[in-house]
């Protein structure tokens, strides 16, 4: 089953972060990234640029609305995530658990559906 | 008649049975399905073929074959799950992992598995009691003072959710035992309960349920000593049976606590459950079920009941109101006041309760405020909460002693 490891933090956070904090949660990142890689459950997964970046559409009556912006202002906003494949919910949690910024942020966990409409690529 | 003993059947082993075929299937809904299946085919059959020597043994195996005859049929239609079903299909593949479990008991495993913490609480608990101690819907919506669709609705998204986020029937490891305990503990607390006063049916007490949640007590108890809250539920469960034998009367009507013959009481329950709180109380973690046990001590140390201990009662129910603000924890709070301090001040408090609106259709409720008028000498208001309890109450053994307090009433 595939699932989407969805990582929320508050940007702000990581702003302020000292340097060499920084470097060490990164490379934390890569480890568990090359950990994640090596048993093979890796099917994706990024950082996204911050939030400030985000724009979000909608079509209302045939017409694109663009708004800048996220979908919804939180206090935590989605920094990136990992597409997983394993056997059930408690593997995931498991390896959600291990992302580094579970420590500070949160991990939302979602299951994909066996529905392929979306994913004819 | 065959309606009726198989409904006997389904209360006795249903919990049992669709806990073996969730193990197989590693599916609620499929277990379910299954199993009603087997009953389906037991009423067209045994009335013709007669009634099986086992026929619990027959259900077990008629539902299995149920089971793998709907997803023989699902295979045609979701080719998707071929794999699954084939591996379905050998039970020895499903069956093999008999490694030495930390949880001997195959149903308390169970239980530690259902009650999975990316459902919520609620959810763990009412779909563990539903599933695999057999009790209804109805009766779970009681045990949570809740109407029957928002159980039956919290059941359907439960099992939705296992089965799109794919939790898995594992038993997690040792670790994290404890983080399911609340849960557990909840469930084999609702079980009990559900056989002290039975929520629906002729007689209070459905004594298999209370012995079968003591024995998952002590089960819980062995396997997580140091856990204080589960030798405060041991605890409290032994106070309470205790004092089985003198709750009914010889007409089976309820015997409330202060009517009741205390030598009728068990003594060596009484000693065991004293035990068991002292030590969960010396290690100073305190809880709900401490709490409630300690207050059913006080209860059973009275030698009789005008010596009851009422002012430590109600600091007990003001401590545990801490832990648990709910309106039921409330009720009993305000009767403690009125039992030591002052009827007047305890009504006023129910009335605030019922006011609120949250226990309106809670027949103890309003028996408990009919007591009070009645220890107060009104005696018109007393009756006409009394009627109103004895019309909520679905258990006929409440309504039994409800109905004898009316008779009195009219004769004073």
């Amino acid at each position: 089953m595939q699932y989407m490891l969805l990582i929320y933090g508050d940007e702000k956070l990581w702003a302020d972060m000292p340097e060499a904090e920084a470097e060490r949660t990164m490379r934390a990142y890569v480890e568990y990234s090359k950990a994640l890689a090596a048993s093979g459950i890796l099917r994706g997964g990024s950082e996204l640029a911050s939030v400030a970046t985000a724009t979000t559409v909608r079509v209302r009556n045939a017409k694109v609305l663009t708004a800048d912006g996220p979908f919804m202002e939180t206090k935590e906003q989605l920094g990136g995530y990992y597409l997983i494949e394993v056997a059930s919910l408690d593997e995931a949690i498991g390896w959600a658990a291990k992302i580094p910024s579970a420590a500070f942020g949160s991990i939302e966990i979602r299951p994909q559906t066996t529905n392929q409409a979306l994913s004819q690529v | 008649m065959l309606a009726r003993a198989l409904d006997a059947l389904h209360r006795r082993d249903g919990g049992r049975l669709l806990a073996r075929l969730i193990r197989e299937f590693l599916s609620f809904d499929i277990a379910e399905d299954g199993l009603h299946d087997a009953y389906a085919r037991a009423l067209q059959r045994w009335p013709t073929e007669g009634v099986p020597e086992n026929p619990s043994a027959w259900i077990a195996t008629v539902a299995r074959r149920c089971v793998l005859d709907r997803l023989k049929r699902e295979r045609r239609h979701a080719p998707l799950e071929c794999a699954q079903v084939d591996a379905l299909a050998a039970p020895e593949i499903a069956g093999s992992d008999e490694q030495p479990s930390p949880i001997p008991d195959e149903r308390l495993r169970l239980i530690f598995m259902c009650c999975h913490p990316a459902l919520a609480q609620p959810a763990q608990v009412a779909l563990t009691l539903r599933s695999l101690c057999g009790l209804t819907t109805r009766e779970i919506a009681r045990a949570f003072v809740e109407p029957e669709p928002t159980t039956a609705q919290k059941l359907t998204r439960a099992k939705q959710k296992i089965s799109q986020a794919g939790i898995a029937y594992e038993l997690p490891h040792p670790d994290a035992f404890v983080a399911r305990l609340a849960s557990v503990l909840a469930v084999i607390y609702f079980l009990f309960n559900e056989g002290y006063v039975a929520s629906t049916g002729s007689d209070l007490l459905r004594p298999n349920l209370c012995l079968e949640a003591i024995r998952f007590g002590r089960l819980v108890h062995e396997l997580l000593p140091e856990q204080a809250e589960t030798a405060g539920l041991l605890a409290l469960m032994l106070f309470h049976e205790s004092r089985r034998e003198a709750r009914i009367d010889a007409d089976g009507a309820l015997v409330v606590l202060e009517d009741q013959d205390r030598s009728r009481w068990d003594c060596a329950l009484i000693a065991e459950a004293t035990e068991i709180l002292r030590g969960a109380l010396s290690q100073r973690q305190p809880g709900p079920y401490q709490i409630q046990a300690a207050i059913a001590a006080l209860h059973v140390r009275a030698p009789t009941s005008i010596e009851t201990d009422w002012l430590q009662i109600y600091a007990l129910y003001g401590a545990l109101l801490r832990h648990l603000p709910t309106p039921v924890v409330e009720l009993n709070a305000a009767v403690a006041l009125a039992m030591s301090t002052s009827i007047e001040d305890g009504l006023t408090w129910i009335d605030r309760i019922e006011q609120s609106g949250a226990l309106s259709d809670y027949h103890l409720l309003h028996a408990a405020k009919a007591d009070l008028l009645r220890r107060s000498g009104r005696t018109e208001n007393a009756r006409a909460n009394y009627l109103r309890a004895r019309d909520l109450a679905k258990n006929r053994s409440e309504r039994g002693y409800l109905e004898r307090r009316l008779a009195e009433l009219s004769q004073a």
